[in-house]
């Protein structure tokens, strides 16, 4: 079967959308000439021409207000933020405007925009260029966040983002670019919908992107010890599938949520809020955050690999719920 | 309304041959414009306009004027002193007031209220509350029209919003990517509490907008022609595909900067000198001059706005509020 990676299936969806519906049009900074810092846009300038793929200045606030002001003339604009870290530049015209604009005029307005990140840790970039983004939009209403984790939902995701006729954020993890699967069918993964991607029944394991690969692995080494573990990637953030998650709760009776990501308002604490009020009289043990330190996310290779969970804590928290 | 060649004067000082009922139809227009303003005041006093409003008297020229060059598929956003912006774009008062009374019925539902009136039918796509905001949305429109065809887009803001980064990245993106769009600056010498000369590096904003290479002129705010004259120069070019055009309107407001600001930091010479340049009472005599209006005309028309005002206020009053699932569905689409 042929390969895709992660970063060649997020250009493929774009080739797509752009091919099914000339209103689809991209925005950011050296995304065309220069194919996308990550090489994510590589071929598109060339393949669609510059009306259709627009290089920017480094200015974030009039790369969202430019995808916000174009939707509302009937484009379907995909902006690039380059870093996800760079979302708090622009955020007033994220959370303030695109997320709110349909809302403040009672409906009329109509904002098909998608947005798209490079998100997360462990590759090195520093505090500025690895922040776990996502859990900054959780609380406003209006945004839809999508945290892929894998080629095939990268691809599907993204198609279903530009489709949407509400604002997307999508977070592409910048250390899964390189990540390699097999390319089934290519298929569009409607938003809301989580997966189950592993089955067991002593416990339940809720992660995402870079994470889920460690709580993956992590499966492997319970499943020697005799600890089945249900591993549930959400893949969107909002809509959350937390039926999803709450079923597989009530019948684990052990939730462990894993994340790249300091504790205090974060999608784990979210789900933990969610599955508690959704499955309380089934859960046999306190739930379980594993998270980051509490820190901005440091430059030295073993603090930066401590910070985001790798498979030993997620283990760890396995069994310490499903023993006690 | 679509302008037609020679239909406006260039200026109020000028003597070219014009349109009689779009004069008279721009008098009512501004007119329309001070009435509605005064009525969400006497609203605001009686505690039925909530939180804060910013009123625009003495501002109506620069709105009408522009909106009145604009041709159809051209669109508009404007700041959250835009209730005379959306009302001379087109949208019916009721509706206005509606939104300013938190009623279902208002422009946006009653979940907007006065800073965000918009009416995306007649192009008017936003009013925006945080300052510059609508800046980087107007460069978006601007786009998706040399995107899709050969209109253009008009950007209200006021000198208080040239100091902000979002007016800067707009400025400079348009210049680059040769936008559509027409910027246009009611300087009305304050922003907020803060004269210009304290918080701005250069005054004159025409001058800062050239820095980025964009055609610019300072003009005069208070005539209605000139303002149209000018807007409608700056739309023509952009529609050619010549870009942006940056236009400071001299202007000023007659109230303070909400509702809950008495002013007191302007001085009275100033206040006074600029009253006694009411753009509406500068078209007014224009018209008995030119002799389209008797003096008694024009005092009967601005009476007939009034009255009208303030019934379409009494009869919105008695609107419902929106349903909270209203509220909800407003949220997806």
């Amino acid at each position: 079967m042929t390969k895709w990676t992660y970063r060649e299936a997020i250009r493929q969806a774009l080739v797509d959308e752009m091919n099914t519906d000339g209103n689809v049009v991209l925005l950011g900074e050296d995304i065309g000439a220069a194919g996308g810092v990550f090489g994510v846009t590589k071929g598109l300038f060339e393949m669609f021409g510059p009306r259709r793929v627009r290089d920017t200045p480094i200015s974030e606030q009039a790369i969202i207000g430019c995808a916000t002001g174009a939707a509302m003339t009937g484009a379907r604009p995909v902006a690039e933020i380059m870093f996800a870290d760079f979302a708090a530049v622009c955020y007033d015209q994220l959370a303030n405007q695109l997320a709110k604009h349909r809302y403040l005029t009672g409906g009329q307005a109509e904002l098909p925009v998608t947005v798209r990140l490079a998100n997360g840790a462990g590759s090195g970039f520093g505090a500025q260029h690895s922040q776990p983004v996502e859990n900054w939009f959780l609380n406003h209403p209006g945004i839809k966040i999508a945290v892929p984790a894998t080629p095939g939902d990268a691809y599907g995701v993204l198609r279903s983002a530009i489709r949407d006729p509400n604002p997307v954020l999508v977070f592409e993890h910048k250390k899964l670019y390189p990540m390699k699967d097999d390319q089934r069918e290519k298929t569009i993964m409607p938003l809301g919908r989580g997966r189950v991607v592993r089955t067991g029944r002593h416990a339940t394991v809720v992660a995402t992107q870079a994470v889920l690969h460690n709580a993956i692995a992590a499966w492997d080494v319970l499943a020697r010890e005799g600890i089945g573990v249900t591993v549930i990637d959400p893949v969107t953030l909002v809509p959350l599938d937390i039926e999803l998650i709450a079923e597989s709760v009530r019948d684990t009776g052990r939730l462990v949520c894993v994340m790249e990501g300091n504790q205090p308002g974060s999608w784990g604490e979210h789900v933990i809020a969610q599955v508690v009020g959704a499955a309380f009289d089934h859960l046999d043990v306190p739930p379980c955050l594993v998270s980051s330190p509490g820190t901005p996310v440091p430059y030295a290779a073993s603090l930066e690999d401590a910070w985001v969970p790798n498979v030993a804590p997620i283990v760890g928290a396995v069994r310490t719920a499903a023993t006690a | 309304m679509p302008m037609q060649g020679t239909s406006l004067p260039a200026s109020l000082l000028s003597i070219e041959p014009f349109d009689r009922s779009m004069v008279i139809d721009i008098y009512e227009t501004m007119l329309a414009i001070r009435h509605l303003e005064n009525e969400i005041e006497r609203l605001f006093l009686r505690g039925l306009v909530r939180g804060s409003t910013h009123l625009c008297q003495g501002q109506e020229a620069v709105s009408t004027g522009a909106c009145r060059a604009m041709s159809d598929g051209d669109t508009m956003t404007c700041t959250y002193r835009g209730h005379g912006a959306v009302l001379a774009a087109g949208a019916a008062v009721e509706r206005v007031l509606a939104e300013m009374l938190g009623k279902g019925k208002g422009l946006s539902g009653g979940l907007g209220g006065s800073m965000h009136l918009a009416d995306l039918s007649i192009g008017a796509m936003g009013s925006f509350a945080i300052v510059g905001a609508n800046l980087p949305i107007a460069a978006g429109l601007a786009w998706g029209h040399q995107l899709a065809g050969n209109a253009a887009s008009i950007a209200f803001f006021g000198d208080g919003s040239t100091n902000i980064g979002a007016f800067h990245e707009t400025l400079n993106i348009a210049r680059v990517w040769n936008l559509p769009l027409v910027f246009v600056c009611e300087n009305n010498l304050y922003g907020e509490y803060s004269p210009i000369a304290a918080t701005t590096a250069v005054t004159d904003l025409a001058e800062r907008a050239r820095a980025y290479g964009i055609p610019s002129e300072r003009i005069d705010g208070n005539d209605v022609f000139a303002v149209t004259a000018a807007v409608k120069r700056a739309l023509d070019l952009a529609r050619e595909g010549g870009g942006p055009t940056f236009l400071e309107a001299l202007t000023y407001r007659h109230k303070g900067h909400s509702r809950s600001d008495p002013g007191t930091y302007r001085p009275q010479e100033e206040v006074t000198e600029w009253l006694a340049r009411d753009p509406i009472t500068r078209l007014r005599d224009w018209l008995v001059t030119r002799e389209v209006l008797t003096q008694e005309a024009a005092r009967e028309t601005d009476e007939r706005i009034d009255a009208a005002t303030r019934a379409a206020s009494n009869e919105v009053l008695d609107w419902e509020e929106p349903s909270a699932d209203e509220s909800l569905t407003a949220v997806w689409q």
